[in-house]
């Protein structure tokens, strides 16, 4: 790990909600390409910390280093320009626009962004095609004039993945994606996670332990805002600790 | 589709402006002034449209950028004795400098708070146009002379007090609001206003600078209603402080409310709608302002999204 520069390095950061620590002291380093898990029990400080990687929240110590760079200071919306694109916990697409529109937003971002890059003005039909691909990637393409909380709940699931993925993010967080989804739904969500792993980095935030371990490459496990363990799939399952944390009490998890 | 739907919308607003134009010609003298005031208070409707009705801000201070634009180019050519054209650009600089610099404060609040902040920017500024009563005159005004609202158009000088060119440039400046608003709902920054207001956080998420989209907002709604106010002033020749009073913050709320708030036909709607109550119940009854209170709240009843709102949501879901 150490020859490779990791695309996202965090280093010792601390958060506290009104002298709540929710994370205290993570390192964490997640080089380019992998699928990267984070498990633990609830209030473990899990969101808090992908929150202080998308910018969402700011540290009380410590650092960010994307690509090299050190975005600690960074606001979200930069952030997400540079590639960080965040999809969140509880859903949260534009109940009120339709399913184009939703998408829209994404693809227009990286359209704006090329053209401040120098590259040629972008047209009407760049932007549909960049949503029709997206809606097409999740199967949604049938439901592009709907209004987006007329979607069933998986579909908003699907809904928000793709204007995740439509941002065409070098790093992909997913708070507890398959949260509420029934079991077909999250195997085609496995499925569509490691297409996207094809090229972006996923870091992602999951309870289902089925889907951690067949999607995963590595896994953190999180307790008490502190990184308890890190290892390949096999590693975790293994660890002691992490049975003792989390794993053993994951029967209703 | 998406073609059809943006030719569709494009043909119905120059059909709108068609029968504007005609009108001109069959509206007996008295509608006819009354339509030329009409058009350049939905302008003014337009500009708030555009902050209220796609970005989700509700401001109770848009009587300032409306006077500033009236007293942008009223003062100027008043005092200074300026030109139309250079009178009325001095208007719409006056508006966008001055919602610049209320958007960069007002924007720290949301909500109840931007309400208020909005609200005592205004009344501050009202305060202002009384306090310099010398060049002012208050509440009783400036009347520009027919002499000075001449306006020059390569060789030809049109008079402005002359109620058919009057009604022309009233609809001229209606026509260029409407299709810029149209333009912007169309586009990428019409989008992301939209998104603001849903959804601030999933906005931003999304990599978006909330607060510089609504400051851009800001700005360009305050250009809509300066532009609206020095056209008042030019057109109508008459520059008085009342237009800085709240009661000229409250109506374009109201008129955009009836009409159909993020919609780009909604402000005239309303404000015709408003402005032709107003004018029959009155010629009832001495009450009328009872008449127009019952009017507003059957249409926030039954109409909640406005007239063409209620319109976009039955039968033509295509209408921007
Ligand atoms: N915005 C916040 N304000 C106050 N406390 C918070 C906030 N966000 C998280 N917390 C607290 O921080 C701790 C970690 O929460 P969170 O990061 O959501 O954990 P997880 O995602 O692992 O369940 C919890 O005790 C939670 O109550
Ligand atoms: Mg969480």
């Amino acid at each position: 790990m150490a020859a490779v520069k990791p695309l996202l390095a965090v280093r010792d950061v601390h958060k506290s909600f009104d002298g709540l620590t929710a994370v205290d002291g993570v390192d964490f380093d997640l080089p380019a390409g992998e699928i990267r898990a984070i498990i633990g029990p609830n209030g473990a400080g899990k969101t808090t910390f992908v929150n202080l990687v998308c910018g969402r929240v700011m540290p009380d110590s410590g650092q960010v280093l994307f690509a090299g760079e050190d975005i600690t200071h960074l606001p979200a919306h930069a952030r997400v320009r540079r590639g960080i694109a965040y999809t969140f916990q509880i859903t949260s697409v534009f109940t009120q626009l339709s399913v184009y529109d939703n998408v829209a937003l994404s693809v227009q971002r990286t359209l704006i962004d090329h053209k401040e890059r120098g590259e040629s003005r972008f047209s009407a039909a760049d932007l549909r095609r960049g949503v029709d691909h997206a809606l097409e990637r999740v199967g949604l393409s049938d439901r592009s004039a709907m209004p987006a909380g007329e979607l069933a709940y998986g579909h908003q699931r699907l809904l928000e993945l793709a204007m995740g993925l439509a941002l065409k993010p070098r790093l992909l967080i997913l708070d507890e994606p398959t949260q509420g989804l029934s079991d077909s739904e999250i195997e085609g969500f496995g499925v569509l996670v490691r297409e996207i792993a094809a090229d972006a980095t996923v870091l992602l935030i999951e309870h289902n332990m089925p889907v951690v371990m067949a999607l995963a490459h590595r896994i953190t496990v999180m307790d008490q805002g502190r990184v308890l363990a890190e290892g390949s799939p096999d590693e975790i399952r293994a660890n002691a600790d992490v049975q003792h944390a989390y794993l053993g009490v994951s029967g209703d998890a | 589709m998406a073609d059809k739907t943006a030719m569709r919308s494009l043909l119905l607003h120059v059909a709108v402006i068609g029968v504007l134009l005609a009108l001109n010609f069959v509206l007996p003298e008295y509608h006819r002034g009354v339509f030329s005031r009409i058009l350049v208070l939905a302008v003014f409707a337009m500009g708030y449209n555009l902050l209220f009705g796609y970005c989700g801000l509700l401001s109770l201070g848009h009587a300032m950028f409306f006077a500033a634009g009236l007293y942008g180019a009223g003062l100027t050519v008043y005092h200074l004795d300026w030109g139309v054209a250079a009178g009325f650009a001095a208007g719409i600089m006056a508006g966008a400098t001055l919602a610049l610099a209320i958007g960069l404060l007002a924007l720290r609040t949301t909500g109840v708070a931007f309400m208020i902040v909005t609200l005592m920017f205004s009344q501050v500024f009202y305060l202002t146009t009384l306090y310099f009563t010398t060049w002012t005159r208050g509440e009783e005004g400036l009347v520009l002379r027919q002499d000075v609202r001449q306006l020059g158009l390569g060789g030809v000088s049109l008079d402005l007090s002359d109620p058919a060119t009057r009604y022309f440039v009233a609809l001229a400046l209606f026509a260029v609001v409407l299709f810029a608003t149209l333009a912007i709902a169309r586009a990428p920054l019409g989008r992301v206003l939209v998104a603001i207001r849903e959804n601030e956080e999933r906005t931003r998420m999304l990599g978006y600078d909330v607060f510089a989209n609504k400051l851009a907002a800001v700005v360009l709604s305050g250009l809509f209603c300066a532009a609206a106010g020095a056209a008042y002033a030019l057109l109508f020749g008459y520059v008085g402080s009342s237009f800085a009073a709240i009661q000229y913050s409250i109506l374009p709320l109201l008129w955009v409310l009836l009409g159909g708030a993020a919609t780009t036909l909604g402000p005239l709607v309303g404000t015709l709608f408003m402005f032709y109550v107003i004018d029959i119940a009155s010629g009832f009854t001495s009450a009328y302002m009872l008449v127009v209170g019952v009017a507003l709240i059957v249409l926030v009843l039954f109409f909640p999204r406005g007239i063409v709102g209620a319109i976009r949501e039955r039968w033509l879901p295509w209408l921007p």
